[in-house]
């Protein structure tokens, strides 16, 4: 069974149908990349597989679990966390604060242990602290864990951005154009901390990208996306001589 | 706790304590008369309803303009039940009590109006939590209970300058605590950005609802003090105008700034006394103070920071080492270090 399965997936706006009869599987530990050119639909496949919209039809079963319906946080708490295409990070809030937002759910104490300061409250504040400096340690970002996520330099609030997505302990994360806006060097790093999660973490990945050459060096399977539907699907070689795909990017 | 946090609290409580003691003197010797106590106390009220609606707009981020619905509440849920009850049990446990029945009235009534008005975001919430705090104001003017229009009157005297600073100093340690949390942390990611708050698991809706109970629930104890201060209370005190005076404390302090709130409280209660002797001009002189200081400082007194003893020893430290240094190089010959 694969870990991430979408079926049939459509969405409408008004008469523009956005994404059509989109299928997906991802199995565990893969890395998936996803593209196609403007407007052909992957932040939309996004935000189906993550709660933000509800397909108009189709399913999507997450560790053969449906998610449609369940709220954002619910689909986090299954084990899928993303990252956006133009950053969101909590800009007047510390890195290390960041981090530990979404690190919340493995802090078990209630509201009265937080006005009381109950044991279980400095317990589990301890265990936040060191934690997510840990976590911060993995990025080479603790230098900044006082720093505000505002002040960061651009390539540096991709990467919290992703970190943070982390902390929430994802199955499977899902990244929307980390390399939109980047400078080669930014994107060489991005690059670094892509095959980094992969060595540190057991998860899947999914990619949206507009670069093709990056997706292709990379991810063991690509889908392509071109007016909501997908045109082509399978290794970075069969979709690089596909000749929808040719005819999608380079032209008729 | 770590020693710098306990030094901290130790430092706090000092200075807490030192306040009161001092303001108990002066009002043992005359210094501060009954017409300045009651300005005291009244900062006392405005803090606690300050501070608590600073937890729904400057932490949460969501702008509301029913905060004196909430206070009407407290106030009037609180008085009934000790004029029911006056006589009965010493005043200070007839008091504790009133305030508790008026936190937890207003904070059900918060819960029934934040469920359905929480979805709205910006100028949307703004005009629906108007609208709520209208129709409270409405519905306690025309029910036979509260007195209606005339008034409710008979509410014993039992609020106090000692009661109302402890009650706004406790409401102060809760609400810093509070933001001071996993749950803290949670509302304030709501206020930065609420759709990446749901992106790493926040549950959104929870934390609304929770932190406009809250506020609720410690507007209604503000309000009770109030009832129990006054000992009459009058529906058209509680209007919008209430709860923009409230908004203005917040906004002049600092949004997410319990400490602003606090001075902020204490300039925006005095500054209308103060003025009374310039009479008609009075309530222009304060609004345009209130301009100037949005043109010039637009994020508050105290920004989104807490002032800290901490923070001013460190800073003090880093102005007086700068000094030393500049003398210690004298005159013109100062080039440092440069190769
Ligand atoms: N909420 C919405 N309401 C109406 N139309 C929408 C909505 N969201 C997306 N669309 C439309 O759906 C189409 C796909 O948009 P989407 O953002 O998914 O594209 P994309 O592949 O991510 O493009 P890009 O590479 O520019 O990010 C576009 O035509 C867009 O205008
Ligand atoms: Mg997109």
């Amino acid at each position: 069974m694969a870990l991430l399965e979408a079926n049939n997936i459509s969405i409408q706006f008004g008469g523009l149908k956005a994404v059509d009869n989109f299928n997906l599987q991802i199995n565990d530990k893969e890395l998936v990349g996803l593209i196609g050119p403007n407007g052909a639909g992957k932040t939309t496949v996004f935000n189906m597989l993550t709660g933000v919209y509800m397909p108009t039809e189709g399913d999507i079963a997450l560790d053969g679990r449906s998610i449609v319906g369940k709220k954002p946080y619910e689909i986090v708490k299954m084990g899928a966390s993303r990252t956006f295409q133009n950053i969101r990070l909590f800009k007047e809030l510390t890195v290390l604060e960041n981090i530990k937002i979404a690190y919340h759910h493995d802090l078990h104490y209630s509201t009265l242990s937080s006005i009381l300061r109950l044991p279980s409250f400095w317990k589990y504040e301890k265990l936040a602290e060191e934690a997510c400096l840990e976590f911060l340690d993995i990025f080479e970002m603790r230098e900044y864990a006082d720093t505000l996520a505002k002040n960061l330099p651009y390539g540096k609030q991709r990467k919290l951005e992703i970190a943070r997505a982390l902390a929430t302990k994802p199955k499977i994360l899902m990244l929307d154009e980390p390399a939109a806006g980047m400078n080669p060097q930014e994107t060489h790093e991005l690059m670094e901390t892509i095959s980094l999660i992969r060595k540190n973490f057991n998860i899947a990945i999914l990619l949206i990208e507009h670069d093709m050459s990056l997706v292709m060096g990379i991810c063991e399977k690509i889908v392509v996306l071109d007016y909501g539907k997908v045109i082509a699907q399978g290794t970075a070689e069969e979709t690089k001589n596909n000749k929808d795909v040719i005819r999608v990017y380079l032209g008729e | 706790m770590n020693n710098k946090m306990l030094k901290n609290y130790a430092i706090n409580l000092a200075v807490v304590i030192l306040i009161f003691t001092g303001l108990m003197g002066m009002m043992a010797t005359g210094m501060l008369n009954k017409y300045h106590q009651g300005i005291i106390i009244f900062i006392l009220i405005n803090v606690i309803l300050a501070s608590s609606l600073n937890l729904v707009t400057g932490f949460l981020g969501q702008l509301t303009l029913g905060h004196a619905g909430f206070m009407a509440v407290g106030a009037y849920a609180s008085a009934l039940f000790s004029v029911a009850l006056k006589g009965q049990m010493p005043n200070l446990l007839l008091l504790i009590i009133s305030l508790i029945i008026g936190g937890i009235a207003a904070s059900i009534v918060g819960i029934v109006i934040g469920i359905p008005a929480l979805r709205l975001r910006g100028d949307y919430l703004a005009i629906i939590t108007l609208g709520f705090g209208e129709v409270i104001r409405v519905v306690i003017n025309n029910i036979k209970i509260t007195g209606g229009a005339q008034g409710l009157t008979g509410i014993p005297r039992i609020a106090s300058f000692q009661s109302a600073f402890w009650i706004a100093a406790l409401v102060i340690l809760v609400l810093y605590r509070l933001t001071h949390s996993k749950q803290g942390r949670a509302i304030l990611s709501i206020r930065e950005d609420e759709v990446a708050a749901e992106a790493v698991g926040v549950r959104t809706t929870y934390y609304k609802v929770l932190g406009f109970a809250i506020a609720a629930g410690f507007a209604g104890v503000g309000g009770g003090l109030y009832a129990h201060y006054i000992a009459f209370l009058d529906p058209n005190t509680f209007g919008f105008m209430r709860s923009v005076e409230i908004l203005v404390i917040v906004v002049l302090g600092g949004m997410g700034s319990l400490t602003g709130t606090i001075v902020a409280a204490t300039v925006l209660t005095i500054l209308p006394e103060a003025l009374r002797g310039f009479s008609d001009f009075r309530m222009l002189l304060y609004s345009f103070m209130l301009i100037v200081m949005m043109l010039f400082r637009p994020q508050g007194l105290f920004g989104t920071g807490e002032f800290s003893w901490q923070t001013l020893y460190d800073r003090t430290k880093l102005v007086h080492s700068a000094l030393r240094k500049r003398e210690k190089r004298g005159g013109i010959d100062g080039s440092t270090g440069s190769k």
